[in-house]
């Protein structure tokens, strides 16, 4: 008797947990679009947390060190957005290099991003010959001492 | 030359622990016991080859001997020698060789410390370590050879992956993992070996197997602490977890070893759950495994996962053999293994025991469902999607806070049952630290009900963990005469176990607290700063003084030095946030400043900075009680080290000490330096 309440609990534990889980799941997924695909949604795409994956259009980064307003378009050969960060962009954040923005586009159709990762392959890339940190530093390293 | 001779070895070693594991059944099904000495031979070869092995690499990579095909991709002259030394777990092939060698080595130390012990659990034991030996050695010789010769020999490689050679905590991390990974194989050994020689229906295989899941629980827990504070340290953004799958890969057979740490002893005192417990180590082990898919097998982009390539089938594959052996063999022998006990009445110890394993279950099935979700949804629907933190933040936070609460009522209640009145008296006292913690937390700020909760349960839990002590304490002081100091030197030494698993619990709620507090009353602000200027974060102020280059050997080095100031504006020192570039990735390496102190860290990243050096933008960081997540996890250590060095329940006969563990603790001790 004893042995069929605790199994019974067990079993509407699970359940329920079970309901939850995937419940939860449901809500929390974040889709991983590109800027077409995000544009096709249309409305339904507004205020949606999305990872918005594409290249960086070459010759829209604005950068406002002041304010720290950072304004660039993501582009996916097809569509492209407007997308808007506070902070810093990451360092070598260079026109064309692929970008991973995580937020939501506003009311206004411009993407305010919560974070931004610099989509680079396991196989690192060495930089190009006058890319190089000692090259292009190079009055900041000879100049100053720490 | 010494490719070719450490290659030879790792083939060797793979005819030995084949034949090792097929001889084990032959020999005790034809009743040649004397063949057993074969396996035991296996073993200690193994061991002896996956170390010569092991050994070539480092000489190889320490001589740059770039005509090995490892050394040519994460060997470099310019990186100082430790950096070198260490990458020998940085990339791929070489960590495969180095879980190899600690699994030899676990294996070696087994057969070592029980071969004395008579029946067939321990020549089960071995076979079933080597036949996980020899999947591991099927990896080096085929997807993960690490000695294949280069042709022409480079003269220079690029070194190892930036962000792993940047903090010396990677010479920590990584085999602290490892002998906390490698090591839940042994409790699987024995839960099969335990089936295999008809021993599953006793008690002994739990008492030996626990000893070693209490071992690598401890090296694993010390692992996630330590990958935590890498990540701190290194990627620049002030957190130590963020719900990675490569972090929740290492967390979730922490979960399974956690339960099983508790249940073992529901099984020991009241003949329960053995089924349960079982399971418990199948679990864990082929949590690891998956583990070691997900990070190795480059199916998730991460700093883990190193390259693509056929091995995660491999992986896969193995997964698919564990799973589907172990359940004929649970399946199979289930009704002898099912428990005779009884539960006791519903306040006791083994109800807290119960749901302590319930919601550890559900938190890891949680965090599996979570990280596997992705890869199912693009396998499934082609659909790219990644799960939130939210997710996770939501399903398995309020387990983990009733987690925390439990470890309050669990050491409380006696085993059995007792009485709701007595159990009221002993679990009324704790409230005061529970309504302490929780005041201090809402006159702070704290508004989510989780996070109140959560402080509240870390001072009921942590009150009623002390008060075990006290009474201990008293008891003694009282009956003894004892001084104070004497009576908690030998209320420990009298029990270890048990006192060793109450230090554990406090070092798991400060991590708790450090965590709660540190989430709860974050704030950051980020600036452009020319020199001169000052920025203030929660009563934190810094002023920047210069920009600087540096020139290493293997990087260049751009820096910050900021100026703390306290209340009356007087500088009580610096910090330098700085930026790495190394020669082989044209991304720096962010490696902020961390000024630390027991009330918190002031967290001082650079992240731009104009490049003839006008200007800095940094990000400052204040963070609450951070460094007690790091100290909790040291404590959480002591505990397991002080539960390791237990000598059998005193009340327990003697005979059964002498079967179940014939010393074993000076070996132990020594893989824990």
């Amino acid at each position: 008797m004893k042995r069929a309440w605790v199994v019974g609990g067990a079993g509407v534990i699970v359940l329920v947990f079970g309901w939850l889980l995937f419940g939860g799941l449901e809500k929390n997924v974040v889709f991983f679009l590109t800027p077409k695909e995000l544009l096709a949604k249309g409305s339904a795409g507004v205020g949606v947390p999305v990872r918005l994956g594409g290249q960086v259009k070459p010759g829209s980064v604005k950068w406002d060190a002041k304010t720290l307003d950072l304004r660039f378009t993501v582009t996916d050969g097809a569509r492209e957005m407007s997308v808007r960060s506070a902070g810093a962009p990451p360092q070598m954040f260079r026109d064309g290099m692929g970008v991973i923005v995580e937020g939501r586009v506003g009311s206004g159709g411009v993407f305010e991003a919560t974070s931004l990762m610099v989509k680079h392959s396991n196989e690192y890339r060495a930089p190009k010959p006058g890319e190089e940190a000692h090259e292009k530093y190079k009055t900041l390293i000879e100049r100053s001492t720490p | 030359m010494i490719g070719l001779l450490a290659h030879n070895a790792l083939l060797v070693s793979l005819f030995t622990v084949a034949l090792g594991a097929v001889i084990t059944p032959i020999a005790i099904r034809s009743g040649r016991r004397d063949w057993l000495q074969l396996t035991y031979g296996a073993v200690y070869t193994n061991f002896l080859l996956v170390s010569i092995a092991t050994v070539s690499m480092v000489v190889a990579l320490v001589t740059h001997d770039f005509s090995v095909s490892y050394v040519a991709a994460v060997g470099s002259r310019s990186t100082p020698l430790l950096f070198t030394i260490i990458s020998l777990w940085g990339a791929l092939e070489g960590s495969i060789l180095f879980w190899a060698w600690v699994l030899a080595l676990y294996a070696a130390a087994v057969v070592w410390i029980h071969h004395r012990r008579p029946g067939n659990l321990v020549p089960y034991a071995a076979m079933t370590l080597l036949a996980v030996a020899a999947f591991f050695a099927v990896l080096l010789a085929g997807p993960a050879n690490p000695f294949l010769p280069v042709s022409p020999v480079p003269a220079d490689g690029p070194g190892p992956n930036t962000l792993l050679q940047n903090h010396i905590l990677m010479a920590v991390h990584p085999p602290l993992l490892y002998l906390g990974y490698v090591g839940m194989s042994v409790p699987l050994a024995f839960a099969v070996g335990a089936i295999l020689s008809n021993e599953a229906a006793s008690n002994d295989w739990a008492i030996l197997s626990r000893r070693w899941m209490l071992a690598s629980w401890g090296f694993l827990s010390a692992a996630i602490i330590a990958g935590m504070w890498w990540s701190y340290e290194v990627l620049g953004w002030g957190g130590y977890w963020a719900w990675d799958p490569v972090e929740n890969a290492s967390f979730l057979p922490w979960l399974t070893a956690t339960a099983y740490l508790h249940s073992v002893m529901v099984q020991e005192r009241r003949n329960m759950l053995r089924l349960w417990t079982l399971n418990l180590c199948v679990a864990t082990f082929v949590l690891t495994i998956l583990g070691t898919f997900l990070t190795r097998s480059g199916i998730l982009s991460s700093v883990h996962a190193f390259t693509t390539g056929t091995i995660g089938y491999y992986f896969l594959a193995f997964i698919a053999i564990v799973l589907v052996a172990t359940l004929v063999l649970v399946a199979g022998n289930s009704d002898r293994i099912r428990t005779r006990g009884n539960l006791g009445g519903a306040a006791s110890r083994e109800t807290v025991f119960l749901l302590n394993n319930l919601f550890l279950t559900a938190v890891m099935l949680t965090v599996l469902v979570g990280t596997l979700y992705p890869l199912v949804a693009e396998a499934m629907r082609g659909v790219k999607v990644s799960v939130g933190e939210p997710f996770f933040n939501r399903m398995a936070v309020p387990a983990m806070v009733a987690l925390i609460f439990l470890m309050g009522v669990g050491p409380a209640l006696p085993w059995g049952s007792t009485t709701w009145a007595n159990a009221r008296q002993r679990l009324l006292p704790p409230t005061i630290g529970a309504v302490v913690l929780g005041a201090i937390a809402v006159i702070a700020g704290a508004r989510s009900v989780y996070a109140i909760l959560a402080f509240a349960f870390v001072g009921y839990a942590a009150m009623a963990n002390l008060r075990e002590y006290w009474i201990g304490m008293r008891a003694r002081h009282r009956a003894h005469g004892e001084g104070w100091p004497t009576a908690l030197a030998r209320l420990i030494g009298g029990n270890r176990r048990r006192y060793g698993g109450y230090v554990a619990h406090i070092g798991a709620l400060l991590v708790a607290l450090g965590i709660t507090a540190s989430s709860t009353f974050r704030t950051e602000r980020e600036a452009t700063l020319l020199p001169g200027e000052t920025l203030t974060v929660a009563g934190h102020t810094v002023r920047l003084k210069n920009v600087w280059g540096r020139e290493e050997p293997q990087r260049s080095v751009i820096g910050a030095t900021l100026d703390v100031l306290g209340k009356d504006g007087a500088v009580i020192g610096t910090v330098q946030p700085r930026m790495n570039y190394y020669r082989v990735s044209d991304q720096p390496v962010p490696t902020p400043d961390v000024r630390s102190s027991p009330r918190g860290d002031l967290y001082v990243n650079l992240t731009a900075f104009e490049s003839n050096g006008a200007n800095a933008t940094v990000k400052v960081i204040v963070e609450p009680l951070v460094p007690w997540i790091w100290f909790g996890g040291m404590v959480i250590v002591l505990g397991a080290v002080i539960g390791l060095f237990h000598r059998g329940r005193r009340t327990a006969a003697p005979s059964t000490i002498a079967v179940a563990a014939p010393e074993p603790e000076p070996a132990l001790a020594g893989t824990d330096s």
